[in-house]
């Protein structure tokens, strides 16, 4: 069963477009507050976490069928160069297909991780990420009651505090203005990983 | 001074409490510290469900005063974090790190229950017994 959250602030007004559009046949839940994202760790999107018949987490949180080939954008005309295109449709099969298996196999699906492979591959929760939350909550919370600009200041906190966190820093910008997360401040920021990884883990599959 | 709390899942605006201009402490009457963050203070020292928490005894003066109790030293003793906007008289309280370490690490996948767009409401725990793929998204 497929559940998909949208960690999205803006709520219904913000997400119904899309989910209208997908004529989904399985849930599609409305996150507000990244509740979903606290409890499984979860930094960017797409990101997905996979749960067995027992409520046991099989692989822990990680991108979803996606590369970072999005980096390779021609910024001006948004095209993707032929090759990064066909990199991401691969990772997309491959994910689909790992998938597939292990809703056919189970736990002898070799994508189902054992408990070691899972806890080796968490990140666990420390006192800077739990710091992150509160602020990042007291942010949302304030844009919610009106003050936008004080809202801001949390949500730069729980940036800084967790600078790995792309949710944070979009969702921000989102509720500053709508075109923001796909703007100059975004390419700055992914630039600014040089070599590092947006999706880090996304070679696991 | 009336404040709102944020703690975990609870929200509870204009409680009354007495607060330090720096936020160390928000002393809350009995009914009013139970009601905002589940807590009650007993003999054994701060309960909520199975779980009781001892106040060292030297250190009872920062927690208990008269019949009011102090949320933000439960949650120094707790281990949450606490953040704070003076101007809008707003609190509010996370998780300790380690017990989300905890809850993540059992592999127990932690629930949640969450709205769909007609505001119909749906758990994780709903789909026991079936494999779940949870993934997100969002419209930014």
């Amino acid at each position: 069963m497929p559940i998909a959250i949208a960690f999205d602030s803006g709520g219904n007004a913000a997400t119904e477009p899309w989910i209208k559009a997908a004529k989904p046949t399985y849930p599609c839940l409305i996150d507000r507050r990244h509740v979903v994202a606290e409890l499984y760790d979860m930094v960017n999107v797409p990101t997905a976490v996979w749960i067995d018949e027992r409520g046991k987490i099989v692989r822990p949180s990680e991108p979803a069928g996606v590369t970072d080939a999005f980096r390779k954008m021609n910024r001006t005309n948004f095209s993707i160069p032929t090759d990064a295109m066909a990199e991401l449709q691969a990772k997309r099969k491959a994910y689909q297909d790992a998938l597939r298996d292990w809703v056919a196999n189970g736990s002898k699906s070799k994508f189902a991780l054992s408990e070691a492979e899972v806890l080796r591959r968490m990140h666990t929760p420390d006192d800077n990420q739990v710091r992150a939350a509160a602020n990042f909550r007291l942010g949302e919370y304030l844009f919610e009651q009106g003050h936008a600009s004080a809202a801001q200041k949390y949500f730069e906190e729980a940036k800084r505090l967790r600078p790995e966190s792309w949710n944070y820093k979009r969702q921000a910008w989102a509720l500053e203005d709508p075109m923001k997360p796909g703007g100059p401040e975004f390419w700055a920021a992914v630039d600014s990983l040089g070599d590092g990884k947006y999706y880090p883990g996304a070679e696991d599959i | 001074m009336a404040v709102d709390i944020i703690y975990g899942e609870r929200v509870t605006h204009g409680v009354e409490a007495d607060a330090d201009a720096k936020g160390a402490a928000l002393w809350l009457k009995a009914a009013d510290f139970e009601r905002v963050s589940g807590w009650t203070h007993k003999t054994e020292g701060f309960c909520r469900g199975d779980v009781c928490v001892p106040v060292p005894a030297s250190r009872n003066a920062e927690f208990v005063r008269g019949g009011s109790y102090n949320l933000a030293a439960l949650a120094g003793l707790l281990g949450q974090p606490m953040v704070v906007d003076a101007e809008n008289h707003a609190y509010c309280f996370g998780e300790a790190a380690a017990e989300r370490k905890r809850v993540l690490t059992s592999l127990d996948a932690p629930d949640f229950t969450l709205p769909d767009l007609g505001g119909r409401m749906h758990s994780l725990s709903d789909y026991r017994g079936k494999k779940v793929f949870v993934v997100s998204w969002a419209s930014w």
